[in-house]
């Protein structure tokens, strides 16, 4: 009787589901996806889930659009404040559809490696397309694997693509957009679990090279497990600092309170590394390499762009609505995190011999640059951050496209020095990768360059001068280990047991020329999509 | 409109190149038509430039202006004064010469003629993009992407150590490009703070430049100072150039030394002094000093030198010590000489490398020790190589003495002690350049290289480059019909502009003058009036 009582008083928050609808449909649409794996037989899920993929990203396309269209600037929160839908929430949103789109594509391939690049269980090694006498896939890829120890499929069967894949991947992205639109810790927390463990999961999907797939796999989910630990205590001492998890109120009980500012501070600290690890800033990256190389390329992809936007999106959220005000008190230390990253990423890249460990430690340096646009506390600081995350995930994931298509006998050729003279074997190829290559590094006319240029003129006109000068000078350092790619591929001559460039089917086509479209669209006419980005500001 | 016409038709030409693998004939016919068009194209705009509006104080002409990227202020702004002027026309003589002395350069395998040319055409846009640019951001992005078809020029089409030169070249100039990016993202802030809002319009921030205070120039100076110091090169950011000029094939090594480098100087005149004149001031005993130790330093190692591509970069690195001093010691004689300069180091060390590259294709060597005595065969040759040794050591009468007449004359009245430190410079280079024309052309036939052209049993010669020896059962000709067309057009520029610099002077001297106002110093003595 009291529990009803107590019911009657609650009363159920209102929602805006115009503005929350992309989140919805995203969310509908995985929630489709498991049941598609549970009730359809196995020869019709690929087809049934790449469409159900596809037409869910570009449903929440249009509703993104639709309430962006008809909504003013200033933004709203909904769900009792529980998601902030404001322009740069839209703005991520929009990139996180987009780039998700991409990434489908690249996962749903099936003519690169035959039969796709996923794997039955993460446990297993053989046994795909085994299960259940399982009907193989149409499509008429690939054909059978003649030697057995390759371990997947037998002989008569083609191999089939396990099709789980894509309900993780949409869990994924509604996580990665709750979370750069949390509106409080809680939320965030929340968000963040649901971004990460279906992450963890498609890391271990790899069809090739198994062991290196689970411990890349393995060791995400421990250290992601820490990372969530800290996150989690940071909230708990925030909680005790201001009574509440909501950002607004964090900034409010810290303007001009006169508690001591240890329980804030400590508790932004914690939080900070939670949030770095997501993003792989140095020193918090050392997750990174081993995960990029280790899963399989088109969730590194799907990773790399991705996971970067959303992080960033919550740093950026979180600093700017609810640390904002106190920014001098914890910028110094954030500029020691900036400048070590992307130290790191560019030092340390040099050395590098696989290409997904390169790109890995260059997405450490890009991190580190990304920083000191969120670290601005200024408009200018958050619409360059939103430009550079767009341009950045886009070359990503271009970048993976391309990797994914350099292949040997053994799967994805990622030694450096089976790159060696593709640009005789593939020109089209070669140029493509140097194009994005050069758009990492940063050279004028590619996305990278206005992004990089976004987001250090917003630095300088917020004082961080030295601190861009050091990026500078890392970029140039980063330059020489992407450079050494295109001296490889162009002027040295070719292995003669070097890899083949697989003839990609037209979803990677589709994604690699979207992400150089898109690198070279916003390296020339970039005014559109930094005046989205600049649109508005964080609603409190 | 011309300048946008300028700037794209050899974009292009590039485009149209590059698919004509199949077909080097065609493709190098339509890439020399494509220079062409812009040769005649250059001329038109030479005569549309109006050196009375220039008098009267138009600081740009033919100008162009499209808002680009308005979240930074940024426009596609195009427009040039007398300096950028003579320096398109530089360029637009130099191509097509380039491109005619390399119609029968042998290209590596698996390489093609149309790729090369294609290149050359790339580069050549973006020249005249950063030539013309009138907002900083844009000269920027022309800045850097210069940088990519050339890299590409060393590392496909170059020398036994191609890769090694062209990264070297790519990461040297690419991180002078991220300081200077520094710098630039610097301007830009300071401008908002000063102007109200950020801008890169060249015009816009020359006005504002009194009123920066002097501790911010110097940091923004240093920025833009160290990318042109690296680009030009001066001493001590030269060691790339010895290798790529020696590496590059010959074509690309007369751009990069003709005209790419003279970014860097133009990049003083145009950036550095009015948009920093503070600084420039302050700085200028540095700068000065390291041009005259690049005077001196480069013509030592210039004289010391064994590998002919080598020496003619060391020369170079000498010259463009003269242009900074010139540059640096504010008079606007001084100016209207570097700037001359550059025009004519374009000329005469373009013609070097052209000579120095005929007499490898034939002898396949580039050591000096493997030639001697080329005249009593090849007499025309040689003769050549006379014309361009002695315009290089500005003799009387060639067009290099001149500018730098103007250069020494101009400095004199306010850094008597560098110039003279400067004169001892001339010694040098008549030492280095009549030294190794004594040493090649003169005397009896020796060397391995020319007696193993002659020979075609001939014992095998120190460090021939396997893609030329083949030609070397040819013997030893002298200057074939196209070579003769190539070097002849050099020639009479080398004398013309030696007789009668007169009408270019015309058009450089608003320009120079209206540099020295921007700098806001006096001309120290009689400077040139306007």
């Amino acid at each position: 009787m009291s529990i009803l009582a107590q019911q009657a008083q609650l009363t159920a928050p209102p929602i805006d589901y115009g503005a929350v609808a992309p989140l919805l449909i995203i969310l509908g649409a995985a929630c489709v996806a498991v049941l598609i794996e549970a009730f359809l037989p196995r020869h019709q899920r690929w087809p049934a889930q790449v469409v159900l993929s596809i037409v869910a990203l570009v449903a929440a396309g249009l509703a993104l659009a639709l309430y962006a269209g008809n909504s003013g600037p200033e933004g709203i929160t909904t769900i009792s404040d529980a998601l902030a839908v404001d322009r740069p929430t839209l703005f991520l949103w929009g990139t996180l559809l987009a780039l998700g789109l991409g990434s489908i594509l690249l996962i749903a391939d099936r003519s690169v490696e035959p039969g796709g690049a996923f794997l039955a269980s993460a446990a297993s090694r053989a046994a795909v397309g085994g299960g259940g006498g399982g009907v193989a896939t149409g499509g008429g890829v690939g054909g059978g694997d003649p030697d057995p120890d390759r371990g997947y499929g037998s002989p008569d069967q083609a191999p089939t693509m396990q099709t789980e894949v894509f309900p993780f991947t949409l869990f994924a992205l509604a996580g990665m957009m709750t979370f750069c639109a949390a509106n409080d810790l809680l939320t965030m927390f929340i968000a963040l679990e649901v971004l990460s463990l279906p992450l963890y999961l498609m890391c271990g999907l790899a069809r090739r090279r198994r062991l290196l797939s689970q411990e890349a796999a393995v060791k995400y989910f421990l250290l992601g497990a820490f990372a969530s630990a800290f996150f989690l205590y940071g909230l708990a001492l925030l909680y005790g600092y201001a009574g509440s998890v909501r950002f607004s109120e964090i900034a409010a009980a810290s303007a001009g309170s006169q508690k001591s500012d240890a329980l804030l501070l400590g508790g932004l600290g914690l939080l900070v590394v939670g949030l770095m690890f997501k993003a792989s800033v140095g020193p918090f990256h050392t997750w990174t390499p081993d995960v990029y190389q280790g899963a399989p390329t088109p969730v590194t992809a799907f990773m790399g762009a991705c996971t970067k936007v959303a992080a960033f999106g919550g740093i950026l959220r979180v600093l700017y609505v609810a640390f904002g005000d106190t920014r001098w008190e914890w910028r110094g230390v954030l500029w020691a995190v900036a400048i070590a990253s992307m130290v790191i990423g560019a030092v340390i890249g040099l050395t590098q011999t696989d290409v997904k460990r390169m790109i890995a430690y260059s997405s450490v340096a890009h991190a580190g640059f990304l920083l000191l646009g969120a670290m601005s506390i200024t408009a200018a600081g958050t619409s360059g951050t939103l430009f550079y995350l767009l341009a950045y995930g886009f070359t990503t994931l271009a970048v993976f496209g391309v990797i994914s298509l350099v292949r040997g006998p053994d799967g994805e050729a990622t030694h450096l020095s089976q790159w060696a003279g593709l640009a005789k074997r593939s020109p089209v190829v070669a140029a493509v990768m140097s194009f994005l290559l050069l758009a990492l590094a940063g050279i004028p006319l590619t996305s990278g360059f206005t992004a990089k240029f976004a987001v250090f003129s917003a630095a300088s006109a917020d004082g961080m001068v030295p601190l861009v000068v050091i990026a500078l000078i890392a970029s140039a350092v980063a330059a020489f280990f992407y450079v050494r790619v295109i001296v490889l591929m162009y002027f040295s001559e070719p292995a003669p047991d070097g890899p083949t460039v697989t003839v990609p089917g037209a979803f990677t086509t589709a994604a690699i020329t979207l992400g150089v479209l898109v690198t070279l669209l916003l390296g020339i006419v970039p005014t559109l999509a930094l005046g989205w980005a600049g649109a508005g500001t964080f609603v409190g | 409109m011309l300048l946008l016409i300028l700037l794209l038709l050899p974009l292009v030409g590039a485009a149209v190149v590059a698919p004509m693998k199949n077909n080097a004939r065609t493709a190098k016919l339509v890439a020399l038509g494509f220079s062409l068009v812009s040769l005649v194209l250059t001329i038109v705009t030479w005569f549309s430039y109006s050196v009375a509006a220039a008098s009267s104080g138009t600081r740009f002409q033919l100008e162009l202006s499209v808002d680009w990227i308005p979240a930074f202020g940024t426009h596609f702004a195009l427009g040039i004064d007398g300096i950028a002027l003579v320096m398109l026309a530089l360029i637009a003589v130099l191509v097509p010469i380039v491109m005619a002395f390399s119609w029968e350069e042998r290209i590596p395998e698996g390489r093609s003629a149309a790729g090369f040319y294609s290149l050359i055409l790339a580069t050549q846009s973006l020249l005249v993009g950063v030539f013309a640019a009138t907002d900083v951001f844009l000269f920027y992005v022309f800045f850097e992407a210069m940088l990519v078809p050339m890299y590409f020029m060393i590392g496909r089409f170059g020398g036994p150590r191609r890769q090694y030169a062209a990264v070297k070249f790519f990461l040297y100039s690419l991180l002078g490009g991220l300081i200077m990016l520094a710098a630039v993202i610097g301007l830009f802030v300071v401008s908002g703070e000063q102007l109200g809002s950020g801008t890169f319009t060249w015009v816009d921030l020359q006005r504002m430049a009194a009123s920066v205070p002097e501790s911010t120039q110097i940091w923004l100076f240093l920025g833009f100072f160290l990318a042109f110091a690296i680009k030009a090169p001066l001493v001590p950011f030269h060691t790339w150039l010895p290798d790529a000029g020696a590496e590059a094939p010959v074509g690309a090594g007369v751009l990069l030394v003709g005209v790419l480098d003279k970014v860097g100087t133009f990049g003083f005149l145009r950036y550095c002094l009015p948009l920093f004149p503070f600084a420039s001031k302050t700085l200028a005993p540095l700068v000065l000093t390291l041009a005259v130790i690049g005077i001196l330093y480069g013509a030592l190692l210039a004289v010391g030198q064994t590998d002919l591509k080598r020496f003619v970069s060391y020369t170079s690195i000498a010259h463009f010590g003269f242009i900074a001093l010139g540059i640096f010691s504010f008079s606007s004689q001084a100016f209207a000489g570097a700037t001359l300069y550059m025009v004519n180091h374009g000329i005469s060390t373009g013609m070097l490398f052209i000579v120095v590259g005929l007499l490898i294709t034939r002898g396949g060597s580039r050591l000096i020790g493997d030639y001697g005595g080329v005249s009593t065969v090849a007499p025309l040759l040689a003769g050549a190589f006379l014309v361009a040794g002695l315009s290089s050591l500005a003799l009387p009468g060639t067009n290099s003495f001149v500018s730098e007449f103007l250069v020494l004359l101009g400095s004199y009245p306010r850094q008597p002690v560098y110039t003279i430190l400067a004169t001892v410079g001339i010694i040098f280079a008549a030492l280095y350049v009549l030294w190794v024309y004594q040493r090649t052309m003169q005397g009896p036939l020796r060397g391995s290289a020319v007696l193993g052209a002659l020979d075609t049993v001939g014992g095998p010669g120190t460090m021939l480059d396997p893609a030329l020896s083949a030609k070397r059962s040819s013997g030893f000709p002298d200057l074939g019909r196209r070579e003769i067309a190539v070097l002849t057009p050099l020639i009479v520029l080398i004398l013309v502009l030696g007789f009668f610099p007169g009408p270019v002077l015309d058009v450089i001297t608003p320009s120079v003058v209206a540099t020295m106002n921007e700098v806001g110093l006096a001309d120290p003595v009689g400077g040139l009036s306007q």
